[in-house]
């Protein structure tokens, strides 16, 4: 660790110094004692930046879009931000991150940050992290950011909510899994993506989308859609031009800063409220373990602890 | 608190065979690293400021062309030059001997040659980090 306080830190971080924000976001990652601190230091950063989420299913070719997006935001001079989330391994905790990989041509480039991150075990295809990251690079003028994320399912609609504008990545051959999809995630994309257009199956596939996104209900918006081919760069004028339009539009709108403020204050809530609540039990049990042997020997269940966790913190309230 | 070591494998140069680097990455993610893998032919400008991004705690070069001995130190002085001198640095890949002791020399704390289990690779990094 840099032997620098937080207050120096989150300078620096405003300063777009990349060895400092690399370390914030790591603070951030790791859940370090200090990230509430810095993060409060640099709350002013929470709406500074557009969020854009890209998700879809794995080999939909998301990194070599975010690549092209890259291109295309650094010709007109904008830094960019790009958090790519792969999943933790359930069984080791560990994980590969290989989304640079598609990004090489933007490695030695200073207005390009990016940073890969391992889920964690947090469900919904984001890092738990995620969010607070956004605001890391927010703070040191990267704007706009991109939330790149694995799904294939609902969970990931959590992108939806976190980034101003989500596109959604699909490619031909996904077959019956796009009938699967219709349900959550046709709803949750502001773009439809229909990459790798020069293959086979193109039609159908943009049939089976078009039929999906007949079923978003009257009043809601409609996403649209564009075929690319990310690799050969095909349709990207067309989708940044899209894209760009809607960021503005989005940048306009500003309506969603309500939203925001209560989903972030609802997860610290939750945050905060898990820890208290957790070293509460520990206290009164020794530890979780011991908690869970209390309830498998007949003494407890989890609901009398959780009754008797509310009781202390009503306690402490009147007190 | 949750500290996971990261790890940075990076392949410089113009070699293009990253069998190795592919292997070690995978040994390190189910040793419950994570592990972030830049992909072949990468310049050392490009691994040194890729390593201070992900915030890396070990950064590893393989390389099989022969163009370590001016590869590699060349990322460790990048990452001196980013005051990142604390990432610990480690090679792997087709190295003579005799080459061993200069790249030492520069700032690699091991250098792994072929034939090397995965498990020695795990355990040096294991250490390093706790020591």
């Amino acid at each position: 660790m840099l032997p620098i306080g937080t207050e120096k830190l989150s300078d620096l971080v405003q300063k777009g110094a990349t060895r400092a924000v690399a370390r914030a976001l790591s603070m951030v990652e790791n859940g370090h004692q200090e990230a509430g601190l810095l993060l409060d230091s640099l709350f002013g950063a929470f709406f500074s930046s557009m969020l854009v989420g890209i998700t879809g299913p794995p080999g939909a070719g998301k990194s070599t879009l975010v690549d092209g997006l890259l291109r295309h935001w650094r010709e007109r001079d904008r830094r960019v931000g790009v958090i790519a989330v792969d999943p933790t391994s359930p069984f080791t905790g560990g994980a590969v991150l290989g989304d640079r990989l598609r990004m090489q041509d933007h490695a030695s480039d200073p207005g390009v940050f990016i940073r890969s991150m391992g889920s964690r075990g947090h469900l919904g295809g984001l890092s738990g992290a995620t969010r607070d990251a956004a605001q890391i690079l927010a703070a040191a003028s990267f704007d706009p950011i991109i939330l790149e994320t694995v799904g294939v399912g609902q969970a990931e609609v959590e992108i939806a909510s976190l980034a101003d504008i989500t596109l959604l990545v699909l490619v031909p051959g996904l077959g019956d899994d796009v009938q699967a999809m219709k349900a959550g995630i046709m709803e949750i994309g502001d773009l439809i993506v229909l990459n790798k257009a020069d293959r086979p199956g193109i039609d159908q596939l943009e049939a089976a989308v078009r039929a999906s996104i007949e079923m978003i209900p009257e009043g809601r918006p409609v996403p649209a859609i564009v075929r690319c081919s990310a690799s050969t760069g095909e349709g990207m004028g067309e989708l940044t031009s899209l894209l760009d339009a809607l960021i503005a539009g989005a940048a306009a709108r500003d309506l969603d800063r309500r939203s925001r403020i209560r989903d972030l204050l609802q997860s610290v809530i939750r945050e905060k409220g898990a820890a208290l609540a957790g070293s509460l039990v520990a206290r009164e049990f020794g530890s979780m373990d011991e908690a869970i042997d209390s309830v498998l020997s007949g003494l407890t269940t989890p609901y009398r602890i959780g009754g008797m966790i509310e009781g202390m913190l009503e306690r402490n309230n009147e007190g | 608190m949750d500290r996971k070591i990261r790890v940075l494998i990076g392949k410089p140069g113009l070699d293009g065979h990253d069998r190795g680097a592919k292997y070690i990455a995978r040994a390190l993610r189910d040793a419950g690293m994570e592990v972030v893998y830049t992909g072949i032919r990468q310049t050392p400008e490009a691994i040194a400021n890729a390593a201070v991004q992900e915030d890396a705690d070990f950064v590893g070069l393989s390389l099989l062309s022969g163009a370590h001995n001016h590869l590699f130190p060349e990322v460790a002085r990048l990452l001196k030059e980013m005051h990142a001198e604390d990432i610990i640095l480690f090679g792997g890949g087709v190295i003579p001997e005799e080459d061993i002791p200069g790249l030492k020399e520069a700032g690699f704390r091991a250098i792994f040659t072929p034939g090397t289990p995965s498990s020695e690779v795990v355990d040096f990094i294991k250490k390093e980090f706790t020591s």
